[in-house]
């Protein structure tokens, strides 16, 4: 079953090669990508599937021995944020089958997107932290490629900031890499789990630490340090947005729960109290920056750096029912931002505009996708029953019990402005019956330049994998148990390391520290 | 020999700060060039310099035979010359092709995707007289910027 393990990998990887040796034909490239898409949820979901019934697994590629070698290894939180990667990656092929001008889909697109989705689940299940830089860049560089797509003058400008902070975030992340193997020697996670806790010299190793909050938070976007990707996620083409919304910043906040739940376990009330209060800062500013925006992609952008604060207090607050309501939500988020920002594609491009000065009426002209916004955005603003109310109530239960109020009354302000600002796009954009005249601004005028009500094409290619995003927030909000049994048991996981430490070393492996039983246990 | 390596990181990394904060985008390439070199000495420098033995163990021996140098710093760091010099080649075509959309290589007035300050003059696409000064001066980082209009306060 081991190779289900390497399928997150070498599936997308193998999707992308393909579509490369087909470039000139746009049908069977098509093909090939959607059915690799297919293939890659199918396989993720066996891993999943594996890996809740039987625990963890592990495997040495080239039959390196654990410390030496790069460990590849799935525990429930990478195998779940595989799966949904996986998922989110099909749905984005559906959607940029509908979506996408010939000009783009046909100069790389469909490699592009596999790139991406190989760096995501290679970031998602590898078990060395140098391997992680790597996977990070790979990301990174399939994400350059997708931003800049098509290569208009606003999307040149909008990755010009995109490539030089993710530049300089990879290059932070390969200094604290550096620094922690000049310290502790080793590079494979399972390995550094056991030293760092037991190193002498806390200090330099907090400080390292703080280097990694610091290199992954410019990953995920947390204050002050999003500014990126709000001036950049509105540019690309609907579907790149919604891939890049639903997984970039998410592959940051993985990094950050894999890192300070197993590695920096010492030293916690420096760097947990420093996410609550990064947290606490980007939740609110996230969220003011969304209310004051009236472009609908640039709404949504801010929204989702919020959303990445809240997920940063729930593991900031460093107890399980914290870090069960930050996974919770993670899953929550990944679906209803995607979903959103393919809804954002869909309304520019059936009202012919970005900006919700000039945007009206879609709630009588297109009732359906109307109601499909409103779940999702319901959902964002986290009013029950849908998907974003559940890890609300878990966290700030959480950060009461912690006695941590002002977190508590972060979240439940940044959950009210939310409200505002998904009420507003719905009042302007939806309920409005007439655009008022005057409103549309001189400004706003250039940007809008991409489409005068272009006729839609395909136009079931784009709703379909909007709706299915949509009703599975509304499912994951109405029938919560699984999901909250499956967080909970996983936070408790990662905050009690034993099982992920065993499965890559072996059991003498984990009871010496140096390492030497492991060598010895898997050369059988 | 650590000392000397740790002051050539502590030097480089700090050009590379300097750089990336100008407003000139080519500067900031630059700059990000030199940052990736200062990182990949600090690597060199973390992985301790010796002058031990080369790591390779004979054929029939299962490990080495004494105290060998550690060879995996050196391939970390060809790792991630390899990438920096990928992302590096990206990125300066992109800020040609910048230059070739906005007219600028100033990032404050790179205001295509965002809206600009109240008041500030931004470069327009036909402005002639930054693509005669620019043609020549823009890839050696000086000039170029110097052409548009300070951003009104």
């Amino acid at each position: 079953m081991t190779w289900l393990l390497v399928a997150p990998i070498a599936l997308p990887m193998a999707t992308a090669a393909l579509c490369l040796l087909v470039w000139r034909r746009p049908r069977a490239q098509r093909a090939i990508s959607l059915t690799g898409a297919v293939a890659l949820v199918l396989a993720s979901a066996g891993l999943l599937r594996a890996v809740w019934t039987t625990g963890p697994m592990a495997v040495q590629p080239g039959d390196w021995a654990a410390p030496y070698g790069i460990t590849l290894i799935a525990d429930p939180l990478s195998a779940l944020l595989a799966f949904l990667g996986a998922l989110v990656g099909l749905g984005t092929v559906v959607y940029a089958l509908g979506d996408l001008d010939r000009g783009r889909e046909f100069t790389g697109f469909h490699p592009l997107l596999h790139a991406l989705l190989v760096g995501v689940g290679g970031a998602f299940v590898t078990g060395d932290i140098f391997n992680l830089y790597v996977w990070f860049e790979v990301m990174v560089i399939a994400a350059f490629g997708l931003i800049a797509l098509g290569g208009e003058d606003r999307q040149v400008d909008g990755s010009v900031k995109y490539v030089v902070l993710n530049l300089i975030a990879t290059t932070i992340l390969l200094t604290a890499i550096g620094l922690l193997y000049g310290i502790t020697g080793t590079l494979n996670m399972a390995d550094l789990a056991q030293v760092v806790p037991a190193h002498p010299d806390q200090g330099l190793l907090t400080a390292v630490a703080v280097l990694f909050l610091v290199a992954f938070g410019m990953k995920a976007a947390v204050f002050p340090m999003y500014f990126w990707l709000p001036a950049s996620y509105h540019t690309p083409a609907a579907a790149v947005s919604a891939v890049f919304a639903a997984l970039l910043t998410k592959a940051g906040v993985y990094a950050i729960i894999r890192v300070f739940t197993l590695i920096f376990t010492e030293g916690q009330a420096y760097t947990y109290g420093a996410m609550l209060v990064v947290g606490v800062l980007t939740m609110l500013t996230g969220v003011l920056g969304a209310i004051a925006q009236s472009d609908l992609r640039r709404v949504l952008s801010f929204n989702l750096v919020s959303g990445i604060g809240f997920i940063l207090i729930g593991v900031g607050l460093g107890t399980v029912l914290g870090l069960a309501g930050a996974l919770y939500y993670t899953v929550h988020h990944i679906v209803v931002m995607s979903a959103l920002f393919m809804a954002a594609g869909l309304i520019q491009r059936l009202g012919g505009a970005d900006g919700l000065d000039r945007l009206h009426g879609f709630y009588l002209r297109e009732p359906w996708i109307a109601v499909l916004f409103f779940i999702a955005a319901m959902s964002l603003a986290g009013v029950p029953p849908l998907s974003g109310f559940w890890p609300k109530v878990i966290v700030v239960k959480a950060s009461l019990a912690e006695e941590a109020y002002i977190v508590a009354a972060a979240a439940l302000v940044t959950g009210f402005l939310t409200l505002y600002s998904m009420a507003k796009v719905w009042l302007l954009a939806f309920w409005r019956s007439e655009p008022a005249p005057a409103s549309a601004g001189a400004a706003a005028a250039p940007r809008d330049t991409q489409g005068e009500r272009a006729p839609v094409h395909g136009r079931r290619l784009l709703v379909a994998p909007m709706a299915i995003l949509a009703l599975a927030s509304l499912g994951i909000g109405l029938w919560a148990q699984p999901l909250m049994v499956f967080t909970e048991h996983t936070a408790r996981d990662l905050l009690a390391p034993d099982t992920y430490i065993e499965t890559v070393l072996g059991e003498n492996g984990a009871a010496t520290a140096d390492g030497e039983g492991a060598h010895d246990a898997a050369g059988e | 020999m650590e000392n000397v390596l740790a002051i050539a990181v502590g030097v480089l990394v700090a050009c590379a700060v300097y750089l990336v904060l100008a407003r000139d985008l080519v500067r900031v390439m630059l700059g990000l060039t030199i940052l990736a070199n200062g990182v990949n000495l600090l690597i060199f420098t973390a992985g301790r310099v010796t002058r031990d033995a080369p790591p390779l163990i004979p054929g029939d021996a299962q490990g080495p035979a004494g105290v060998m140098a550690n060879p995996l710093p050196q391939a970390l760091i060809l790792t991630a010359i390899v990438i920096s010099f990928s992302l590096t080649a990206f990125a300066l075509v992109l800020t040609y092709r910048a230059y070739v959309a906005m007219r600028t290589v100033d990032v404050d007035a790179m205001r295509l995707a965002e809206p600009a300050y109240p008041g500030q003059r931004l470069p327009r696409p036909g402005d002639a007289d930054v693509a005669d000064a620019g043609a020549a001066g823009s890839e050696t980082g000086d000039g170029a910027a110097r052409n548009v209009p300070e951003a009104a306060q």
